[in-house]
């Protein structure tokens, strides 16, 4: 008798999941991770270079062998073959142990380094101590809790990296947009930063910089230790200051103007990095609902409110405090911030009114008021500036954004809620690329005339949500601002209907609505 | 209020209801007894193979319907009294129209075969399709072989579902090429090479000629017309589809194959009017067959009608031919008429390229005797629709569309281009004729 179990419900019986290759190599990769276990709960390794090299061999070699028992005996082609029936991938009991153990790690890395094995005085111990001899090796000292994590990020990047071109060789964009993400997170995130480390002597010091890692994103490059330290390391201090500033206010716009957001969010960024490689299989999961799109809205414009808030407040607090070193006062700089609000507010409302929607009419005005009266209310009255202490609006966005959102939600929750959470709700930097990219760019997915046939491929494996169909399917252009252009709904569309474009200005959202059906004369008939 | 009443949720139904809705404040309902809401048929397959869920391939959100006042009722229409304008339902109850849109779509075509009856005997063209699809063929254990009877597009989509839970297949088709009714030959034959590389058993030259059982009435082997027997626990029928009338037997509507309509989609009947799949034009449009059951068309004569229906009398009017299909991993699309050997017109010659790798190839189309631009058939390389539909429009020569061919492309960004190597293998047989 067979005991396979038959319900009446449209899901269906996997098929056979991983074959034997596959199985070695998870073992393999597991016995890697396994290592790091040991350390963490205090074996003592002997050869610790030895030990963490095989650790890490291992776990790399796991991934990049299970990818190619996984693709390489296969068509080149779209791989999603029972993903909606892997407990993996569908929230699934695996999903769900995942998810808790990304998240405890999250945890203890933001808030009990203690228990990775971190001394703050005197050597480390457990998975940090094992971690030392690399450590040494880049940037000359001992590791933290962070380089711990850096590795482990890095690793993750590449080894994914690879299953995804695996995954995805049939597709020269999504091969040349992987390679880019993993070049850009181990020179720019890791190498160079480590190795800017070995600079650093008792009179000179730069702050730790991934050059990449533009503000708002990296909501801590204008804090008062940072710029302390980028102007006492004269020219090259200086160099990277103005770079910081330079890369949200010049090379974003531009960038962003000629290819959209895709530059940074897909090709670049360390948080996309991994949420395009390590986080594919899990793009399909996150909400394409009209409700889960507002509150998107909602919630990333607020976050990006209140970054522009608590930097204002952190840089205002320090300035002026020693004439020598800032020549920017406080006034001055505050008022510049206004001006700039008001430039950007009066700018989207002179010229693209009527592309704004009811909810961002609203949310734009609000927001405008609140900041513009809050800064008046404190020249007026001088009362502090937000209401709240900078230093405590810093140590606020630390924890719940920088930590809970990013860290936590963001990559802990990766198999319950896919793999783009903090990308789409939460980043700031995301909004402001965003707001360029619907508004003043020459980025969108064009649509192919009649040819959408509503099958929701594309919307299911939209990892920000888009409900891509519903352009599609109406002829029109997709062009939103939390797409990030990977370029995933083009390659799995089965009959050619959408493609990534930079093209001009004009006509950029209008749809086609002669090719959907009838003809041409008839439908200016219609219209008379 | 006027009641407009749809008897079917397909594309076809469910676009003449929005654009009425965007044109009207009139009532709508919509009647189904296949589905609670519209659905992407052309996606069924991947629901099986584990891509999607159901809800995915439902083009809106269950607010849709009721912010939009369309009215869904579920039930099986059985009878149509077109004098007092009355809808008898199966399980009892009537509904009442004042205009009624046929929109019921097509079921799978089979011929007289023996064992048609047996269980793990289906086709693949509703919901009821799939459910059963998941219960016969669940995985290869249950179902170690099933055998696909036909080869066409519905065909090679059983295939591919089917292969993705490891089930051998054995595919029978009657031409010595896959879809060679349709396609010229080398495309049929390219694709049928690429379905034999996905490892199915294809057949040329093939029949049916009964399906065998067992004791408990479920499907045995099948018996082809060579007298082969071969085992199997399901038998895919995918021989075509036809329209879904068989409840309108005993009403005035006046069918043929499907519901015989004029241009403006109307019926014999005053305020009965049939789009889609189901509807038979009276008189073929251009080279369009008198019953169309494509996606697309059922889309355009659903708009067509909602002018109609709301005051605007429009003829259904079809623009340049153009369809769309995916072989396992072989995009094709075609733009205008590029014709099978067996239907070629006598004015058409082709010119035909094909890839190195197997995966691409083109096939344009053109009159012999002006090198007019007819058509094109594009395997494994994107084209724009929009492009192609001016062209034909402007009646470009064969030679303008090959040479302007990049134009055209719809190929992701950074993929290889093959326009030189189409137009030096042009210029190549343009010598040699």
């Amino acid at each position: 008798m067979s005991t396979v179990q038959r319900n009446m419900s449209l899901t269906g019986e996997p098929p056979k999941t991983i074959n034997t290759q596959q199985k070695i190599a998870s073992a393999i990769g597991l016995i890697g991770l396994a290592l790091l276990f040991l350390a963490l709960f205090n074996l003592n390794f002997p050869n610790k270079t030895l030990w963490l090299s095989a650790s890490l061999v291992m776990i790399s070699s796991g991934i990049i062998w299970f990818s190619t028992a996984a693709y390489l005996n296969k068509h080149e082609g779209i791989k999603n073959d029972g993903l909606y029936f892997k407990s993996l991938t569908s929230r699934g009991f695996w999903a769900w142990i995942l998810g808790i153990t990304l998240t405890l790690f999250y945890v203890v890395l933001y808030w009990f380094p203690q228990y990775l094995g971190l001394v703050q005085e005197g050597d480390n111990k457990g998975i940090v101590a094992l971690f030392d001899p690399l450590s040494k090796l880049l940037n000359g000292g001992p590791a933290s809790q962070w380089f711990v994590y850096g590795t482990l990020y890095t690793v993750a990047i590449l080894a994914f990296g690879i299953k995804f071109i695996l995954k995805y060789r049939n597709n020269k964009y999504e091969k040349l947009r992987t390679y880019s993400v993993m070049f850009f997170q181990l020179g720019f995130a890791f190498l160079i930063p480590e190795l800017m480390q070995r600079l650093n002597s008792d009179s000179f010091a730069l702050p730790y910089y991934d050059l990449k890692n533009i503000w708002p994103l990296n909501y801590y490059n204008f804090e008062q230790y940072r710029v302390d330290e980028f102007i006492s390391a004269g020219d090259i201090g200086l160099a990277l200051l103005i770079f910081g500033i330079v890369s949200i206010f010049i090379i974003t716009p531009i960038l962003t103007y000629k290819y959209g957001k895709r530059w940074y969010c897909s090709w670049v960024c360390g948080c996309g990095g991994l949420a395009e490689t390590a986080g594919d299989p899990f793009r399909h999961l996150s909400d394409k609902t009209q409700v889960a799109w507002k509150v998107e809205r909602w919630v990333i414009h607020s976050v990006l409110v209140f970054v522009v808030l608590m930097t204002t407040a952190v840089v205002h607090s320090y300035l002026g405090d020693d004439s020598s070193k800032y020549w920017l006062s406080k006034d001055v700089f505050l008022i510049s911030v206004a001006v700039l609000l008001t430039l950007v507010f009066l700018g989207v409302w002179i010229f693209k009114r009527d592309e704004l929607q009811k909810d961002a009419r609203i949310g734009s005005i609000a927001y405008f008021v609140i900041i513009i009266s809050l800064i008046a209310l404190h020249f007026s009255t001088g009362k502090t500036l937000f209401l709240f202490e900078a230093e405590t609006l810093r140590q606020s966005y630390g924890f719940l954004i920088g930590a809970v959102f990013s860290g936590v939600i963001g990559v802990g929750f990766y198999p319950i809620f896919g793999n783009r959470v903090w990308c789409r709700f939460g980043c700031p930097l995301a909004a402001i690329l965003g707001f360029q990219q619907r508004l003043f760019s020459r980025f969108r997915i064009t649509t192919n005339g009649g040819q959408c046939i509503s099958c929701g491929n594309c919307s299911t494996y939209c990892e920000m949500g888009i409900d891509v169909r519903a352009y599609a399917q109406k002829g029109e252009n997709i062009v939103r601002s939390s797409c990030v252009g990977c370029g995933i709904c083009s390659a799995v569309c089965p009959r050619g209907v959408l493609k990534l474009e930079n093209g001009p200005l004009e006509k950029r959202i209008d749809s086609n609505e002669i090719l959907l059906g009838n003809d041409l004369n008839l439908m200016n008939y219609v219209n008379k | 209020m006027e009641h407009i009443v749809i008897i079917g949720n397909g594309i076809a139904g469910i676009t003449a209801a929005r654009h009425i809705r965007k044109l009207s404040d009139k009532k709508i309902t919509i009647i189904s007894a296949e589905a609670d809401h519209f659905f992407s048929r052309t996606a069924l397959m991947y629901v099986y193979m584990g891509h999607m869920r159901w809800r995915d391939i439902e083009p809106y959100e269950n607010w849709f319907w009721e912010k939009n006042r369309l009215e869904l009722k579920k039930g099986y229409v059985e009878r149509i009294d077109t004098n007092s304008k009355t809808l008898y339902f199966k399980d009892d109850g009537t509904i009442s129209y004042d205009k009624l849109i046929i929109a019921s779509g097509s079921v799978t075509n089979t011929f007289v075969w023996k064992g048609l009856e047996l269980n793990g005997v289906q086709g693949l063209v509703t919901k009821q399709d799939l459910e059963n699809l998941e219960k016969n063929a669940p995985n290869n254990k249950e179902c170690p072989r099933a055998v696909v009877v036909g080869g066409g597009l519905i065909g090679v989509e059983m295939a591919e579902m089917l292969r993705t839970r490891n089930i051998e297949v054995t595919m029978l088709v009657r031409e010595d090429a896959f879809w060679t009714n349709v396609l010229p030959n080398a495309e049929a034959e390219m694709i049928s090479r690429h379905i034999i590389s996905h490892g199915v058993d294809l057949r040329h030259n093939s029949e049916l000629d009964k399906i065998l059982g067992d004791n408990n009435g479920n499907v045995k082997a099948i018996v082809t017309k060579d007298g082969e027997e071969i085992p199997c626990s399901v038998v895919g029928i995918t021989t075509g589809v036809k329209p879904q009338i068989t409840f309108l037997k005993n009403s005035e509507i006046e069918t043929d194959k499907g519901v015989l309509v004029n241009r403006k989609l109307e019926t014999n009947i005053k305020d009965v009017y049939a789009i889609g799949d189901c509807a038979q034009q009276r008189k073929p449009i251009g080279n369009r067959p008198p019953v169309e059951a494509v996606w697309y068309t059922g889309r355009m004569m659903g708009e067509a009608l909602a002018q109609t229906i709301c005051g605007k009398p429009f003829e259904y009017n079809p623009g340049n031919w153009f369809n769309s299909a995916k072989f396992f991993d072989i995009e094709y699309q075609t733009y205008g008429w590029v014709f099978s050997e067996s239907r070629k017109k006598n004015y058409e010659e082709q010119f035909h390229w094909k890839c190195k790798s197997d995966l691409r190839c083109i096939t344009i189309s053109y009159k012999k005797e002006n090198g007019e631009f007819l058509g094109i058939n594009t395997f494994g390389i994107r084209m724009k629709h929009e492009v192609f539909n001016r062209w034909l429009n402007e009646k470009r020569s064969v030679d303008y569309v090959i040479q302007n061919l990049k134009q055209a492309n719809f190929d992701p960004e950074f993929f290889k281009n093959y326009e030189k190597e189409i137009q030096a293998e042009y210029a190549n047989q343009s010598v040699t004729v």
